[in-house]
C-alpha cells in the first residue's frame, strides 16, 4: 500500500481523542502506511494569518521541508481542516510566485520545493485502494442511521488553495460513510462555518452559527452529524447542551468523525473508537442502530447491552462478525 | 471618533491592500452575494459589500474602525460567490493588520485571542489548547467562559495535563521573529 507522510496537528493530540483512537483502529485494521513528520510544529492556524502573512506561509512551509528532506517523495496527509488549509496555502503561494519561495526558504534557513501535494482525510479515504480495504473490512452495518455530512469552509474553500471541484456541495465523505451503511441526506449547511475560534473569543456572535447548522440538520431528519475536523466536531458537540439550554432547542443530534463510524463498522468497540468520549451522547444512537440491524439480520432478540458506558466504563458495543 | 486617515490617504491605503490582495474595487457592482451568504454578517456593523464600497471610496478610516473586519471569520463563502471573485476575506484580514499598527481594534477579545495563541506558538512550537484557554480568560477577565466543560474533559480524558512540544523551539522562534522584522505584512 501506497505510504504517505503524516502530519497529524496539535489537536490530535489533545482534544480530537475520538478522531485520534478511531483513525488509529482503521489504520491498523488496514495496514496503512503513515510516517510522521518528525518534529513536525503547529501550522500557525489562524492566529498567524490575521498577524502576519510572510509567518504563516513560513511556520507551515517547515513542516513541508521537513517531509521533502526526510520523507522525500511522499505526499503530506492531515486530519484537521486548518492544518490542510495552512499547508496547501504555503504551497500554492510558493508555486505561484518564485520570489515568495525563496523568501519562505531565507526565513526558514531550509530548502523549500513546495514538492509534496497535501491531503486531508477525506482525500486519504477517497483513494481507491483504501475504499477497497475498508468496503472488505466492515462487518456490520449502520444502515438506516440518518447521517448529515459537515465539511466546514477550510476543506472546500477557497477553491483554488483546497482544489476542490466543488465547494458549494463537496462529496467526498458522503461517499465515504455510504460504506458503513449509514445513509447521508441531503442539507444546506455542509459548506458552512462553526464559527471556528470565534466560538471562544466572540461567542455572542459566534453561537448562532452552531445553532443553524444543528437546526437545518433537524430539519432534514438527521440523528447525526458526521465532521472530518478536529476544531468543528469539538464547536458542534461541546456546546449542543449549551446551545440546547440558552437556545430553548431539544437537538438530540450526536457529532461523530467519520473516522468513528468506519471504526464502528469494521467492528471497533466503544474503547477502541471513543464513543464514550463525546460531550453529547452518542453512544445510544450507535448502540440501536446495530441492534435493530442485527435482530434485522439475524430475526433473533439482541444480548443485552450496557446503556451508558460512562457509568459501567467502556463497552464493547455490539458484536463484530455476521 | 478622531480621524485617523484623511481621504487622500484612506485612497492611498485602500488602492494599495486592493493591489495586494488582487483585487480591482471598481468591478464589485455591489450585488450583496457576499453579505447574504455571510454567516457572521449578522454581527458586523458594515456588510461585506459595504467594506468593498468604503474602500473603493478610499474610506479606510470607517474600514479599519469597524468590528466587521475582526469578527470575519475566513470561511471564504463571500468570494466563493462572488461573481467577480473579488477576495473580500483577504482585504478583511489586510484591513485588520493596517489597524492593528495603527493600534486600532474594534473587537479586543478577537485580538486577544490571536495574540495568545501566537505566544503560545513562539513558546512550545504547538497550539496548547489548555493554556491557550486559560490565559485568554484570564486576560479578557472572562474566567468562567468554557468552564463547565471542564469536568467533563477531564473525566472523558478528553485533554491530559502534558504539554506538547517541539524539539527544536529555537527554529520556530527564530522564523517567528524574523518575520516580525521583516515588517507586520510581506
Amino acid at each position: 500500500m501506497k505510504s504517505y507522510a503524516y502530519f497529524p496537528g496539535c489537536s490530535m493530540d489533545s482534544t480530537a481523542v475520538t478522531y485520534k483512537k478511531s483513525f488509529e483502529y482503521i489504520a491498523e485494521k488496514i495496514g496503512l502506511g503513515l510516517k510522521e513528520i518528525p518534529d513536525w510544529s503547529c501550522c500557525g492556524s489562524t492566529a498567524a494569518h490575521t498577524k502576519n502573512e510572510m509567518m504563516a506561509l513560513s511556520l507551515a512551509a517547515r513542516n513541508i521541508a521537513i517531509a521533502e528532506e526526510k520523507l522525500p517523495g511522499l505526499d503530506i496527509v492531515t486530519p484537521c481542516a486548518a492544518c490542510f488549509s495552512r499547508l496547501r496555502y504555503a504551497n500554492w503561494a510558493a508555486r505561484k510566485d518564485e520570489t515568495i519561495r525563496k523568501e519562505i526558504q531565507s526565513v526558514i534557513a531550509m530548502e523549500y520545493q513546495a514538492k509534496p501535494e497535501i491531503l486531508n482525510f477525506l482525500d486519504l479515504f477517497s483513494e481507491p485502494e483504501i475504499r477497497e480495504k475498508i468496503t472488505s473490512g466492515v462487518k456490520r452495518s449502520l444502515k438506516g442511521m440518518k447521517v448529515a455530512c459537515y465539511y466546514g469552509c477550510l476543506m472546500s474553500r477557497p477553491r483554488e488553495v483546497t482544489g476542490e471541484t466543488d465547494p458549494e456541495n463537496p462529496m467526498k465523505m458522503d461517499e465515504i460513510i455510504s460504506l458503513t451503511g449509514a445513509e447521508p441526506v441531503v442539507w444546506d449547511y455542509k459548506t458552512e462555518c462553526c464559527g471556528a475560534s470565534h466560538q471562544v473569543d466572540a461567542p455572542e456572535a459566534a453561537r448562532d452559527l452552531i445553532d443553524r447548522i444543528f437546526r437545518n440538520a433537524k430539519a432534514n431528519h438527521a440523528d447525526a452529524i458526521v465532521t472530518a475536523c478536529p476544531l468543528c466536531n469539538m464547536n458542534l458537540d461541546m456546546r449542543e447542551a449549551e446551545i440546547n439550554k440558552n437556545f430553548g432547542r431539544k437537538y438530540n443530534i450526536p457529532v461523530f468523525q467519520f473516522t468513528e463510524l468506519i471504526a464502528v463498522a469494521m467492528g471497533a468497540g466503544a474503547a477502541e473508537c471513543g464513543i464514550h468520549q463525546h460531550f453529547f451522547p452518542a453512544f445510544d444512537l450507535i448502540n440501536e442502530t446495530l441492534k435493530q440491524n442485527r435482530e434485522a439480520e439475524e430475526k433473533l432478540p439482541a444480548a443485552p447491552l450496557t446503556e451508558d458506558p460512562l457509568k459501567s466504563g467502556p463497552v464493547i458495543i455490539g458484536k463484530a462478525g455476521k | 471618533m478622531e480621524k485617523i486617515l484623511n481621504r487622500e490617504e484612506g485612497r492611498f491605503l485602500a488602492d494599495r491592500i486592493a493591489k495586494e490582495a488582487d483585487v480591482k474595487l471598481y468591478e464589485c457592482y455591489q450585488c450583496g452575494k457576499c453579505s447574504a451568504g455571510c454567516p457572521m454578517a449578522g454581527s458586523f456593523d458594515l456588510m461585506p459589500r459595504q467594506i468593498v464600497h468604503l474602500m473603493h471610496l478610499g474610506d479606510m478610516d470607517s474600514v479599519m474602525k469597524s468590528k466587521s473586519i475582526w469578527l470575519c471569520a475566513s470561511c471564504h463563502t463571500c468570494v466563493e460567490r462572488c461573481p467577480h471573485d473579488i477576495d473580500i476575506p483577504t482585504l478583511m484580514e489586510k484591513s485588520r493588520m493596517e489597524a492593528q499598527k495603527r493600534g486600532i481594534c474594534a473587537v479586543r477579545n478577537v485580538k486577544l485571542f490571536n495574540d495568545i495563541f501566537t505566544e503560545t506558538i513562539r513558546g512550545f512550537g504547538k497550539s496548547q489548547e489548555v493554556i491557550l484557554e486559560g490565559a485568554y480568560n484570564v486576560t479578557s477577565g472572562r474566567l468562567l467562559q468554557d468552564m463547565a466543560n471542564v469536568p467533563a474533559m477531564l473525566q472523558k480524558e478528553i485533554v491530559r495535563p502534558e504539554l506538547n512540544s517541539v524539539k527544536d523551539r529555537d527554529h520556530i522562534r527564530d522564523i517567528m521573529n524574523k518575520c516580525e522584522k521583516g515588517g507586520a505584512v510581506r
